[in-house]
């Protein structure tokens, strides 16, 4: 079955304050979305909501995966059945090797019993890590501690090519990233595009989108998608930046939940 | 105070447990005037833990212990814990059963350089002029009741001595196991590591399992000698009606060094105090103890240095993990003492609870008399962190995974640290059992 991820008239809070207010999306496997807007306008609020984050109480709506009530589930049973969030700011977890921490996350999608062999995790996450020009030695190194901006973000992606999700949702991953550093990260993505995976790709800036080329754009305002296009889209956006966007929908502040 | 106080043993049956082991004039009399100390002492007062409700006194009476040729006579539950995974011949270590030594093997070759591994009450008669200057003298027999009482009734114990430029390159291990908790069990431990030596030392202290209550009365005292590097590690883990009081102290001397690792695995109530004097010029110490607390118990843990040797330097770090209604005490000390220019000193506490009804509390005291120095502390105490586990949950791992690995990872450093595999795997098994797993 070919891979479908609906998010319908989604409403979020946190702290009693509404930042999603009625989000609609469709994407399929094989799609890439990509989701822009300036600061404050919901954007990482959307990821977090999606993944089930604790501070964000969904109010309204409806997310699916295949069919599947995603905001009935447990976070970790949200990644069990294929959705994985990049996240923006990655929790530094000491005592916890990266290799540990991967191979837990594999083996609970595989289930007691049908543990992935060492050997076989090792080469593969050697492989990745060669792929994204990684020091073998951040395999042995304490989860995310003391990592560079830039080296949590390409851990984000080993997590992601290791894991295989359906659906990904790359929040700013493009932020404080060189431009050899974003290149990498581009390739990541580009090799893990399928028929079945879909992404949806937040970020502030087109440059990310130079290297990942999205399907569908949309731009996001006041905890709203209030317009969606092309590639172009984006493009448009990066030329003359977002307020052409706010004359043509008379928005004078397009923040939402601001003090 | 008091005159009142009624001791939990009396004068003569001191001085006929000094007649009985047949011990040199003025070991006798250490005793008795440790005895006579402890009559005009009040009992320790640890920072913010009230202990007069402790079981002080159950110092039960001396045991006596046939000793035993074959590693394969010993006791089982000795044996479990010194028996390698890899071979059979475990070598360089010594075993205490309650109030005596039984067992002591040390490989041909360090006796030959001149190590002396050997139970403190053989020491004392062979070994005088090494034991005398020594003993009780790191930690004074005047400090508090616990310590004359110690000084008084200490049996079995340790001698670990090493020649100067000697470098030991194995462990060297000790196990005491109070397996009748109506014996009296206080062993002491001293080490002397001479000019350039190096040494490792490991002990473990175990107990069958009882309902009867009982005091382990344990002092650790290491002196490193100018050079001298010493790694001292030790885990502790006895029965829930036991009162562990254990206090270790070290000397350092000129560019010497001490390492202090310990487990506090004990499943009774604890006072646990690990400190580093450093004398000499340059001397540095690093202490390093992690701490399980379950059930019902009440710890009090605290690590110091005293520094008065100019470019001292000194590093603590506590790490417990508090369950049920366990509660604990953490404190860490940095003195730096006037004329101690260029010291340093760095300390950090932190406690993890894992249930609404366990307590913990860092305290970081510095007390700083010399203006050229510098010191730092941090110090923390709260529940596991909720965006670490989301983080570890968005990967598909389950909440209870999340938090273990998170658990264990917050006391891995410590674990990683012990100087053998065989007692590495067994802290690690310890720490298991003490998390209900």
């Amino acid at each position: 079955m070919a891979t479908e991820f609906v998010i319908n008239g989604l409403k979020a809070t946190i702290e009693g304050k509404e930042i999603l207010k009625g989000i609609n999306l469709s994407m399929k496997g094989g799609e890439i979305h990509a989701i822009m807007g300036p600061n404050g306008t919901g954007k990482s609020t959307l990821a977090s909501a999606l993944m089930g984050h604790p501070k964000y109480e969904v109010t309204d709506g409806t997310v699916t995966l295949d069919g599947e009530d995603l905001l009935e589930m447990e976070v970790d049973e949200r990644a069990r059945a294929g959705l994985f969030l990049a996240m923006q700011y990655p929790s530094e977890i000491a005592g916890v090797t990266n290799s540990d921490f991967l191979r837990s996350a594999i083996n609970a999608r595989r289930g007691e019993g049908n543990e992935i062999s060492l050997i076989k995790f090792i080469r593969q996450m050697e492989s990745k890590m060669k792929a994204l020009d990684m020091n073998e030695e951040f395999a042995h190194r304490y989860l995310n501690e003391g990592f560079s901006g830039g080296e949590k973000k390409r851990n984000e992606i080993l997590q992601m090519m290791m894991i295989d999700p359906k659906i990904v949702v790359l929040d700013e991953i493009d932020s404080g990233l060189d431009i050899d550093a974003l290149k990498i990260v581009a390739n990541g993505v580009n090799e893990m595009r399928s028929e079945d995976r879909g992404f949806l790709i937040i970020t502030h800036y087109q440059r990310l989108l130079n290297y990942v080329k999205p399907d569908f754009v949309h731009v996001m305002m006041q905890g709203r998608i209030v317009k969606s296009g092309g590639p172009e889209l984006a493009e448009r956006l990066e030329a003359e930046g977002y307020d052409w966007v706010k004359e043509e929908l008379g928005i004078t502040d397009e923040t939402v939940g601001q003090e | 105070m008091s005159t009142e106080i009624v001791l939990p043993v009396d004068r003569e049956a001191v001085a006929a447990l000094s007649n009985s082991k047949n011990e040199p004039a003025w070991l006798a009399e250490l005793r008795l005037q440790a005895l006579e100390t402890a009559v005009q002492l009040d009992n320790p007062k640890p920072e913010k833990t009230k202990i007069d409700r402790w079981n002080l006194d159950a110092y039960g009476t001396a045991s006596t212990n046939a000793k035993v040729a074959q590693f394969s006579e010993l006791p089982e539950a000795v044996q479990e814990v010194l028996r390698s995974s890899e071979d059979s011949e475990v070598a360089n270590v010594l075993v205490q059963v309650d109030s005596n030594v039984i067992y002591t093997q040390l490989a041909e070759e360090l006796k030959q350089q001149g190590v002396i591994f050997t139970d403190l009450e053989t020491a004392a008669r062979e070994h005088e002029e090494l034991v005398k200057p020594h003993l009780m003298q790191a930690m004074k027999a005047d400090e508090h009741r616990v310590a004359a009482l110690h000084a008084a009734l200490w049996n079995g114990g340790v001698f670990l001595y090493v020649p100067r430029n000697v470098e030991v390159s194995i462990p060297l291990q000790a196990l005491f196991y109070q397996k009748d908790s109506a014996a009296r069990f206080a062993p002491h431990v001293l080490i002397v590591a001479d000019t350039n030596s190096r040494v490792h030392y490991v002990d473990t202290y175990i107990s069958s399992e009882t309902t009867e209550a009982s005091v382990h009365n344990g002092v650790v005292e290491v002196f490193v000698k100018p050079g001298a590097k010493v790694t001292y590690a030790s885990i502790h883990h006895m029965s829930k009606e036991t009162v562990d009081l254990s206090y270790r102290r070290a000397v350092v001397e000129q560019d010497g060094g001490i390492e202090w690792i310990v487990g506090e695995m004990h499943n009774g109530n604890t006072i646990s105090d690990t400190t580093s004097i450093l004398k000499g010029n340059g001397s540095t110490s690093d202490a390093k103890v992690i701490c399980v607390g379950n059930g019902e118990q009440k710890l009090n843990l605290t690590t110091r240095a005293i520094h008065f040797g100019k470019s001292s330097d000194s590093q603590m770090i506590t790490r417990a993990v508090m369950r049920e209604q366990a509660s604990s005490i953490i404190n860490g000390i940095t003195k730096i003492e006037k004329g101690a220019t260029k010291a340093n000193g760095e300390q950090t506490e932190r406690v993890l609870m894992l249930s609404p009804k366990a307590r913990g509390d860092a305290n970081p005291i510095l007390l700083i008399d010399e203006d050229d120095v510098t010191a730092g502390h941090a110090a923390s105490a709260g529940q596991v962190n909720q965006e670490q586990v989301f983080y570890m949950m968005s990967r598909g791992i389950s909440r209870e995974d999340a938090e273990n690995l998170i658990i264990r990872g917050f006391l891995a450093p410590v674990v990683s640290e012990i100087p053998n595999e065989q007692l590495q795997a067994m802290l690690k098994s310890y720490i298991e059992r003490k998390l209900g797993q």
